[in-house]
């Protein structure tokens, strides 16, 4: 499950204010925000600018002061049209949050966007390619002037551009049975960005063994599908039974074009904001399936 | 008895005359199985296919089926 939101988590974690000469308390630097705060509609909020100037200042990060400011009732901004939606709790559980992405292709890429724009403070990317320019036609990330350059390095650019208290771990590796028991450990929930049905399957597992939710999504053609798996569930066991899988599926005659991925990571980053933030239901023991070619939804669920 | 089928993706082509999105009505005898609808029904080897939801549900290839079932038929999907 997702780390709990604790008010008496302490904020200032990093030394610098515990110990170290600019000795200030988490009250004093609430009350700064407060002095610093304007009202929008009938909440206060805190600009990006004067986010960076108190981080700065005061030699915090970006996260710690945005941290600070939801604790004390100010948001960001930057944040304010997630309010209604997300809610002051959800905000900071969000902030407080680990997710892992595994491939940082067609959808990894809208995941990633989407992740560091809705507020989740930390983002572990685990890919080892490197943008090749059939990537351009749908992968987020990809540009005619960073082909060649590694997809990780390229997110991690990217998310600080898109909001810098994102702390970004980058693993230019691929996720291997050997790797990935590190890769994932932290991680609050995953996502299953990955291109092949084994791999995949292997990261069910280490999810599993540690406990950690997993948001898988796959593609084909205009057909895509979604379905969050919590520990001990069937997941893709139930989908593809416990034997052989193939490695690939209908994508290899299909294709990845261009807006199915952006339509399921949608729904993949959907779903980790849910489990995160605590709001809604997930698509547990539901498989969502997208038939955009026909123009047909369908949930499909276990049998029992 | 009718059932309905519903092919999905690269499992169009068995059936090429369907519109897409269009269902496809069978008349089966009772006690009919989901594997001999697609081997012996549709053509279409039971190795390419990995999911058969019938009424919304998963059920595997032995499952026998009742008049007015809907069957989705479902090949594997990976890309990412």
């Amino acid at each position: 499950m997702a780390r709990g939101y604790r008010r008496d988590e302490t904020i200032i974690g990093n030394g610098v204010f515990a110990g170290g000469e600019f000795h200030m308390s988490k009250d004093r630097l609430q009350e700064r925000i407060r002095m610093l705060a304007e009202v929008e509609g009938d909440i206060e909020v805190i600009s990006l600018e004067q986010v960076k100037v108190l981080s700065s200042e005061l030699g915090l990060s970006l996260k710690e002061v945005e941290l600070a400011a939801l604790e004390a009732c100010v948001l960001p901004r930057r944040y304010l049209r997630n309010l209604g939606t997300v809610g002051w709790d959800g905000q900071a559980r969000l902030l407080r949050s680990t997710v892992a992405v595994v491939g940082l292709g067609g959808l990894g890429g809208y995941v990633v966007e989407a992740l560091a724009r809705v507020g989740v403070g930390r983002l572990v990317l685990i890919d080892g390619d490197a943008f090749v320019d059939h990537n351009l036609n749908r992968q987020m990330f990809a540009t005619e002037s960073n082909l060649g350059s590694s997809k990780v390095q390229a997110a991690g650019a990217r998310v600080a551009g898109i909001n810098s208290a994102v702390e970004v771990v980058g693993h230019a590796v691929e996720a291997t049975p050997e790797n990935l028991p590190r890769l994932l450990e932290g991680s609050d929930v995953a996502v299953d960005a990955l291109d092949r049905l084994p791999t995949r399957i292997m990261l069910q597992e280490e999810a599993r063994r540690q406990g950690i939710p997993l948001v898988h999504g796959a593609i084909g053609g205009m057909v895509g599908q979604v379905m969050t798996i919590f520990p001990g569930d069937e997941g893709l066991y139930a989908l593809y039974g416990r034997g052989e899988v193939p490695e690939r599926g209908i994508e290899v005659e299909l294709g990845c074009p261009t807006t199915t991925p952006m339509m399921v990571a949608s729904w993949q980053a959907q779903e980790a904001m849910k489990i995160l933030a605590g709001i809604g239901e997930p698509l547990r023991h539901r498989l969502l399936l997208i038939d955009a070619e026909a123009g047909i939804v369908d949930v499909i669920r276990p049998g029992i | 008895m009718i059932i309905e089928i519903r092919l999905y993706a690269t499992l169009k082509s068995y059936r090429p005359e369907l519109k897409v999105g269009e269902p496809l009505f069978l008349n089966v005898d009772e006690g009919t199985t989901v594997k001999r609808v697609l081997e012996e029904v549709l053509g279409i080897p039971a190795k390419v296919v990995k999911t058969v939801f019938v009424n919304g549900i998963y059920r595997d290839l032995d499952h026998v089926l009742a008049d007015g079932d809907r069957v989705g038929i479902f090949p594997p999907v990976g890309g990412g």
